[in-house]
């Protein structure tokens, strides 16, 4: 049984060897058409409570290969002007060239350049971060949440990761304060795999 | 009881809690919740309007207490269609529920800037203890002339105890909660 | 007697105007400073509050001006004004009427974009009729800056012809939207004492 199965083997992993890992990357779009994927940020309000918001609209997508997760890419572009914090006002005014100036930057993206994964599915997304006109390397610590079929005959994958950006590295000018130099991001992604 | 020098300095008056009232006029609140989908990935959303007021009295934890009203038609999770669904009978009937209802009954401090919050959450017309964890935020003068005080909790519930039969599968049986709240002490006259 | 007469306006009307005037430029000047205050100035929240309810309360004025209007006639226009000034008077006052029912009109949508109403001075609340419309608060936000400039160039065109009339043509055109007695009084009528 062992003899007769090794040369088979010994094929499989030269096959495996001349192809490397690309015909496990799969390729997954970001469900954002059922909003199963959500970008959230979190910033301090005077160092009492947080002022919580999200993006509304984005769009992007990622490949993963289970056997080699080092070869994933993540791709997401945002539009800024979604942005919402449960206050027209105050969004308004996010939106002004205090702060994204989205009439002059209305895409954000992200570019993944790079990713390992450790056990439990942890891992660090590494990628430029295009925010107000800048572009930044960013690091995301990252979790995968799950993978499977869904229930509609497709298969999906979740990541979620939290990174921190300083406002000033951006451009963002505008000062809220000491306690408040700083965003947390907090995302959230879904991907239905394709065919 | 307590010998500490809040209550030497309010000796003869009984000790008194301060209201706030929380911070909705510019939005520094936010009453969020989480809960998976398909054990895959999240699906986030918030309740976008709500009100109420917390009691604090520092030392005093016994006179602690909050009360909150959130509009249960106000959910929103970022796509109309699915808080369509979650307004309708599947789920929070918002017609017929359009409030729901927490009110605290007791609050103990666990640490320095811990604490537990057990009160009365109504949904869906069920009343049930929930026990919240709660973390101490800032608190000071803000730069308008108020004073603020801060805090975060979190709380599970399984949708099944409020009624919610709807079955979104094994890993969609429990609903996370995220309430932070920054509250603008009232004025001595309340 | 409150009203206006065929030859000058009515202390009403005079009234009217004048603190209208004051407002419109009291808001102006108050909406491009609180649009450029720090997060940690003390009025950061305030100045927006005062801007939102005098804002209410100057529409009200001017609806009861427009109200008064209609039973009110304004005196005819004087001998001396050319025909091009006369229609260019008339234009801008319609202009002017629109401008000041506009201009509250879209900060009104700004402030309710979401739905939360109005507070003014704690006196009473005006609910949001209008909220939810795509990006609701950038086209109001866009609508009012535009037309208040609007508003604040045409009352300062007005205002300077209503000066070069009184300056230059030496003529009661402003006079006669004040208290003060006119240059030259209409002819004695048959009833006057």
């Amino acid at each position: 049984m062992k003899q007769r199965l090794m040369p088979l083997l010994l094929a499989a992993s030269l096959a495996l060897a001349a192809v490397p890992a690309r015909a496990e990357l799969e390729h997954y779009v970001i469900d954002t058409k059922n909003a199963h994927a959500f970008i959230q940020f979190k910033i301090s309000h005077l160092g009492y409570s947080w002022v919580i918001g999200r993006f509304n609209t984005f769009a992007g997508g990622f490949s993963y290969d289970p056997r080699n997760p080092a070869a994933s890419k993540v791709d997401v572009s945002i539009d800024t002007a979604s942005i919402d914090s449960n206050h027209a006002e105050r969004d308004k005014h996010l939106r002004s060239d205090d702060f994204l100036d989205v009439g002059k930057y209305p895409k954000a993206s992200f570019v993944s350049t790079g990713y390992s994964e450790g056990a439990g599915g942890q891992g660090q997304l590494k990628g430029e971060l295009t925010l107000h006109g800048v572009t930044r390397p960013v690091v995301i610590e990252t979790r995968m949440i799950g993978h499977g079929k869904d229930p509609w005959g497709g298969y999906r994958r979740g990541f979620e990761g939290t990174t921190t950006l300083k406002l000033k590295d951006y451009g963002i000018k505008k000062d809220l304060g000491p306690a408040s130099q700083e965003v947390e991001l907090f995302l959230s992604i879904e991907g239905v795999r394709q065919p | 009881m307590n010998t500490s020098a809040t209550s030497a300095a309010t000796e003869g008056a009984p000790p008194k809690a301060e209201r706030y009232e929380i911070d909705i006029g510019n939005m520094h609140a936010s009453i969020q919740f989480k809960i998976s989908h398909l054990g895959f990935g999240w699906m986030i959303g918030r309740f976008n309007r709500f009100s109420g007021f917390f009691d604090y009295a520092e030392g005093h934890p016994e006179l602690d207490r909050v009360s909150v009203t959130i509009e249960t038609g106000s959910i929103d999770t970022n796509h109309p269609e699915r808080d369509k669904h979650l307004r309708s009978k599947d789920f929070l009937a918002v017609e017929d529920y359009p409030e729901a209802h927490f009110v605290s009954t007791r609050y103990e401090e666990t640490g320095e800037d811990s604490a537990i919050l057990e009160g009365n959450l109504t949904l869906r017309g069920v009343t049930r203890l929930v026990r919240i964890e709660v973390l101490k935020l800032g608190h000071g003068k803000d730069p308008w002339d108020a004073y603020r005080r801060a805090f975060m909790g979190s709380t599970r519930l399984a949708l099944k105890d409020f009624g919610i039969e709807y079955d979104l599968g094994p890993a969609a049986r429990e609903v996370d909660l995220y309430l932070n709240i920054e509250g603008i002490r009232q004025a001595e006259a309340w | 007697m409150l009203g206006s007469s065929s030859t000058r306006f009515g202390p009403l009307a005079v009234l009217f105007h004048w603190t209208v005037f004051l407002g419109v430029f009291a808001l102006f000047a108050l909406g491009l400073y609180m649009t450029e205050l720090d997060y940690y100035h003390p009025w950061y929240n305030s100045a927006p509050a005062v801007h939102k309810a005098a804002g209410i309360l100057l529409l009200g004025l001017v609806l009861l001006r427009g109200a008064w209007r209609l039973f009110d006639r304004p005196p005819a226009p004087l001998d001396t004004h050319s025909t091009l000034e006369r229609w260019t008077a008339r234009a801008v006052h319609g202009a002017l009427y629109a401008l000041l029912v506009l201009v509250p009109l879209s900060g009104i949508l700004i402030a309710t974009a979401d739905g939360r109403p109005i507070d003014v001075f704690g006196w009473f609340d005006v609910p949001a009729l209008v909220s939810g419309l795509p990006r609701q608060e950038d086209m109001a936000g866009e609508l009012h800056e535009s037309l208040s400039w609007m508003l604040v160039g045409l009352a300062s065109l007005h205002a300077l012809a209503a000066l070069k009339h009184h300056i230059f043509d030496h003529d009661d055109t402003l006079r006669r939207m004040t208290l003060r007695p006119l240059r030259s009084p209409p002819p004695a009528q048959g009833d006057k004492p």
